[in-house]
C-alpha cells in the first residue's frame, strides 16, 4: 500500500514538474516560437483528451497566422521523417507525455 | 433505234389527227397552237365552215372507203427488237439452253428528273423546310407543281391520242394553256431586289507600330527546406523532460556562485597576503631599504642630500600611457592612486585608474579602465574609498573602491554639465575634493580649460553641479565690456583649496596667471599674480603657512608666494620646464620639484635658500619625461611619475629631511608651532631687503 502511494505521489510530482512544454527542436525565429508553443499549449489543454482535435486547432490556427501550408502530428509515440520550409518547425514535447510537432511545408 | 421508234409513234399520231378534221370547234385552238409547226406546210384548205384547214404534203391520198375501213391493232407487250434465240451455258444442268424468257422491255429515252412529287416525303420535307424561307421559294415550288401535273397529263393525253381519239388532244392542250397562265402569274409577284453597288465602298486602313516581342522570364527559388525525423515515444519524452530538469537545476545551482565568489573572494584574500608575502620575498632587500635605509654617506655632504629609489611599479596597459596624475590615499599610507592618460594632445586615447600598494609592486590592487584619459583624480579625505577623477573629455566621475565594477559609480554627462571640450582647446580638469556641504552631500571642484570652476555635489544617485566661477582674461572684472569678458576665458590648468579658509583657493591658468578666488564671489576675483610667463603647471599651499603657496610653470621656474603680495618670495629656475611641484608634509620649509628633463629637484629653504639640495636624474631616458610627483604624507618617499607609464618611487636621504635640531639639547618641537615661524622667518628676510628698498 505504501509503495503504491509512493507511487501516486512520484506520478502525480512527474505530472506536476513536466507539465511545463519543452522544446526539442525548433528553428523558428524568437517571436514566431512563442506564439507557436502557445498555442500548442493552449490546444493541448483544451482539448487534453482528444489530439485529433488539438492537432486541427493548431493547424488551423497557425495557417490562420502564418499562411498555409501547416502540418501537426500530436502522439504519445511515433515516429516520422518530415521535410519543412526552413524557419517553420517546432518540436516539442508537453505535459510530460504528448509530443507535438508543427511544420510547414506548401 | 429508240429515235426511229420515237418517229413512228409521231408518225403514227400524226395520222389520225390529221385525218380528223371533223370536229370542227374544238380544232381552232389547235390549229392556233399548230401555227409554227404548220406555217412550213404548203397546203392549206378550207372548210366549209371558213376554216382553213391544212394538209401536211406527205398526207396519204385516201378513198372514202379506205378512210372507213377499220384497222385493228393489237399491242402487245413484245418487244419485237429483242432476240429470240439467247442459248446460255447453263451450269445447273451442264449444257448450252436456250433462255426461254427475254427482256422485252426497251428503253428509249430516259431522263432523270430533280422534280419530286408534291405528297412523297421529300417533297412535304422541302416544302416545310422551304415555308420558311424567302418568299420565293414557295413560288417556285408550286410553279413546279403544275408543271409535273402538266408532264404527267400530257403524258397520259399521249396515249389516249395513241389510241385515236381527237378529244384527248383537246383536253391535253386545254390543260397546257391552263399550266401556262398558271405559270405566267408568278413573276410580278417576285419583287426585282435593289442590288447594290458592290464596288462601292470606302475602306480606311490605318497602321499601328509594331512592338516587338520580348520574352522575360525568372524563376524564383524554391523555398529551402529541410529534413526532419525522429522517433518519439514515452520514454524519450521522458528523458527529455527528466534531462530539462536536471539542467534546471545547475543553472540555479549557477546562479547561487555569488555565495560561492565569496568563498573565491576570501580565497583571494589569503591569496593576496600570499602574493604580499612572495613579493615582499622578492623585493625584501627594497623593503629593508625602505624601512631602516639611511644613507650614512649624508653626513659628509654636507648640506646635500640624495634619492634612494625603491619599487618601480608598472603595468603592461600602461606603457603608452603618461602618468597624468598621482594621490595618495589619505587612511591607507601604502595606497596610492595613479591616472593614465596623454598629455599629447593630438594623440588622445583611452586611460586608466591604477591603484598601487608599496606592498605590492609588482601588480595594481585596483584596475579601471577608461574611455578617455584622465587627467587628474584626488581621494576623499573621509571617505578613502571614494576617487575623483577628471576626465580628458570634460567629464568628472567618481569611483568606489569597494564596489567591484569597472565602472565610475557616478559619472557626469554632457547634459549635466560637464566641461565643455572644444576641439581646439582641450580640457584639463583639476578636482579636488572639499568639505561636505551643509546637507552633508559630498562635493568636489573641478577646473577645466573650458575657464569654468565647477562644485559638483554627489545628491542621491546624481552629479549636481554649480558653475563656481568663470575664469575671464581681465584680471579684476569690470574693466572692458562684458561680452568681451565672456568670450575669453582663461583656461585654468590647476588649482587648489585653502587649507584653512574654506572659500579661498587658487586657480592657475594656461597663461600664466595665478587668481586667488573665493567661492563667495561668483563674478570676480580677489587678486591676480602675473605669475608665469607660460601655463601654470602646478599650484599648492603650503601645509603649514596659511599665507604661503607654490607654483610651477613650463617657464622653468618655481616661485613662492604671500598671497598678500603680488610678487614672488622665492624664485627658482630649474633650466627645465618644471612638470609639478609638492610641498612636504613634513617641513614648512622643503618643497619638491620635477622637470621635463627627468630630474628631480628637492629644495630646503632652511637649509639653503638658492640651490637644490638634491638634483638626482630619476629616469635614464631623455624621451621619458617626469611630469609628477607626491610626497608619501607619513613616510620620507615620494613617488614619481612619468611618461609611459613610469611609476618610482624613491627614499629622501637623511639630509633632505632635516628636522631643525636644537643643537642644545631643547626638546625638540613639532608640529605647525615650529614650521610657521621657520618660514616666517625665512619670508622675512625676502620681505624685509624689499621694504628695505621700498623705504
Amino acid at each position: 500500500m505504501a509503495d503504491t502511494g509512493e507511487g501516486k505521489k512520484e506520478e502525480s510530482d512527474y505530472k506536476r514538474l513536466h507539465s511545463f512544454p519543452l522544446i526539442r527542436h525548433t528553428d523558428m525565429p524568437e517571436e514566431m516560437r512563442v506564439e507557436a508553443m502557445e498555442l500548442c499549449v493552449t490546444a493541448c489543454e483544451k482539448y487534453a483528451t482528444n489530439n485529433e482535435s488539438a492537432a486541427k486547432m493548431i493547424k488551423e490556427m497557425m495557417d490562420k497566422k502564418f499562411g498555409s501550408s501547416w502540418h501537426v502530428v500530436i502522439g504519445e509515440a511515433f515516429g516520422f521523417e518530415i521535410t519543412h520550409e526552413v524557419k517553420n518547425l517546432l518540436y516539442m514535447f508537453f505535459g510530460g507525455s504528448l509530443a507535438v510537432c508543427v511544420w510547414k511545408c506548401s | 433505234m429508240p429515235a426511229k421508234a420515237g418517229d413512228k409513234q409521231r408518225q403514227g399520231q400524226s395520222g389520225p389527227s390529221g385525218g380528223k378534221p371533223a370536229p370542227p370547234k374544238p380544232a381552232k385552238p389547235a390549229y392556233k397552237r399548230r401555227d409554227e409547226d404548220v406555217s412550213t406546210e404548203a397546203v392549206e384548205v378550207v372548210d366549209e365552215a371558213g376554216n382553213i384547214l391544212v394538209k401536211p404534203p406527205d398526207q396519204l391520198e385516201l378513198t372514202e372507203a379506205e378512210l372507213k375501213e377499220e384497222i385493228t391493232r393489237v399491242l402487245t407487250a413484245n418487244n419485237p427488237q429483242a432476240p429470240q434465240n439467247i442459248i446460255r451455258y447453263s451450269f445447273k444442268d451442264g449444257l448450252y439452253k436456250p433462255i426461254s424468257h427475254v427482256d422485252q422491255m426497251a428503253i428509249h429515252f430516259s431522263l432523270n428528273g430533280n422534280l419530286i412529287p408534291k405528297d412523297s416525303d421529300e417533297g412535304r420535307r422541302q416544302s416545310i423546310k422551304l415555308s420558311t424561307a424567302a418568299e420565293k421559294a414557295p413560288v417556285e415550288t408550286s410553279a413546279t407543281a403544275p408543271e409535273e401535273a402538266a408532264i404527267k397529263d400530257e403524258e397520259r393525253t399521249e396515249d389516249t391520242q395513241a389510241a385515236g381519239e381527237g378529244k384527248a388532244e383537246e383536253s391535253g392542250t386545254a390543260e397546257a394553256a391552263e399550266a401556262a397562265d398558271a405559270e405566267e402569274p408568278p413573276p410580278p409577284a417576285v419583287k426585282e431586289r435593289k442590288l447594290a453597288n458592290q464596288f462601292n465602298f470606302i475602306d480606311r486602313p490605318s497602321w499601328t507600330p509594331k512592338y516587338p516581342v520580348r520574352d522575360r522570364a525568372c524563376q524564383s527559388e524554391p523555398t529551402p527546406c529541410k529534413t526532419l525525423s525522429d522517433d518519439i515515444n514515452q520514454w524519450v519524452i521522458h528523458d527529455a523532460y527528466v534531462e530539462e530538469l536536471r539542467k534546471r537545476e545547475e543553472s540555479k545551482e549557477k546562479e547561487k556562485p555569488k555565495a560561492q565568489s565569496d568563498e573565491i573572494n576570501k580565497i583571494s584574500k589569503a591569496a593576496r597576503i600570499v602574493e604580499r608575502m612572495v613579493n615582499q620575498n622578492t623585493f625584501d632587500g627594497i623593503a629593508q631599504d625602505f624601512k631602516y635605509f639611511e644613507d650614512e654617506s649624508d653626513e659628509f655632504r654636507d648640506q646635500k642630500g640624495t634619492l634612494l629609489p625603491l619599487w618601480k611599479f608598472c603595468y603592461k596597459g600602461t606603457r603608452r600611457l603618461a602618468v597624468t596624475a598621482i594621490s595618495w590615499n589619505p587612511k591607507y599610507k601604502d595606497l596610492f592612486a595613479v591616472g593614465y592618460g596623454s598629455y599629447n594632445f593630438m594623440n588622445q586615447g583611452k586611460g586608466m585608474l591604477l591603484l598601487y600598494t608599496m606592498k605590492n609592486p609588482s601588480f595594481p590592487e585596483y584596475i579601471f579602465r577608461t574611455e578617455s584619459g584622465i587627467m587628474c583624480l584626488d581621494f576623499h579625505n573621509d571617505y578613502p574609498y571614494l576617487v575623483a577623477v577628471g576626465f580628458y573629455d570634460g567629464n568628472v566621475a567618481i569611483y568606489n573602491l569597494k564596489k567591484a565594477t569597472s565602472q565610475p559609480s557616478y559619472k557626469s554627462n554632457a547634459n549635466s554639465g560637464k566641461h565643455t571640450e572644444p576641439v581646439w582647446q582641450p580640457c584639463v580638469p583639476k578636482v579636488k575634493w572639499q568639505k561636505d556641504d551643509m546637507d552633508n552631500n559630498l562635493n568636489f571642484f573641478s577646473v577645466s580649460s573650458d575657464g569654468r570652476i565647477v562644485s559638483w555635489t554627489l545628491v542621491k544617485n546624481e552629479l549636481v553641479h554649480t558653475d563656481i566661477i568663470k575664469l575671464s582674461v581681465e584680471g579684476t572684472t569690470m574693466q572692458g565690456s562684458e561680452e568681451l569678458q565672456l568670450q575669453t576665458l582663461g583656461c585654468g590648468t590647476s588649482f587648489d583649496f585653502h587649507k584653512k579658509i574654506d572659500y579661498l583657493f587658487l586657480v592657475g591658468t594656461e597663461d600664466g596667471k595665478i587668481y586667488k578666488c573665493s567661492k563667495c564671489y561668483s563674478s570676480q576675483f580677489l587678486d591676480v599674480f602675473e605669475a608665469h610667463n607660460m601655463a601654470v603647471d602646478s599650484v599648492s599651499w603650503n601645509p603649514y603657512h596659511s599665507k604661503v603657496f607654490i607654483s610651477c610653470s613650463s617657464d622653468w621656474t618655481v616661485k613662492i608666494w604671500d598671497h598678500t603680495i603680488r610678487t614672488p618670495m622665492f624664485v627658482f629656475d630649474l633650466n627645465s620646464a618644471v612638470g609639478d611641484v609638492a610641498w612636504s608634509p613634513y617641513s614648512s620649509t622643503v618643497f619638491a620639484a620635477v622637470t621635463t628633463d627627468g630630474k628631480a629637484h628637492v629644495f630646503d629653504l632652511n637649509v639653503n635658500k638658492y640651490e637644490a639640495l638634491c638634483t638626482q636624474l630619476v629616469v635614464n631616458k631623455m624621451k621619458s619625461r617626469i611630469t609628477h610627483i607626491q610626497f608619501n604624507p607619513v613616510y620620507p618617499v615620494v613617488v614619481i611619475g612619468g611618461e609611459r607609464g613610469f611609476v618610482v618611487t624613491l627614499k629622501l636621504s637623511p639630509n633632505l629631511r632635516k628636522m631643525p635640531k636644537e643643537k642644545k639639547g631643547q626638546e625638540v618641537k613639532k608640529g605647525p608651532e615650529v614650521e610657521i615661524p621657520k618660514l616666517d622667518k625665512l619670508l622675512n628676510l625676502v620681505r624685509e631687503p624689499e621694504n628695505k628698498t621700498e623705504e
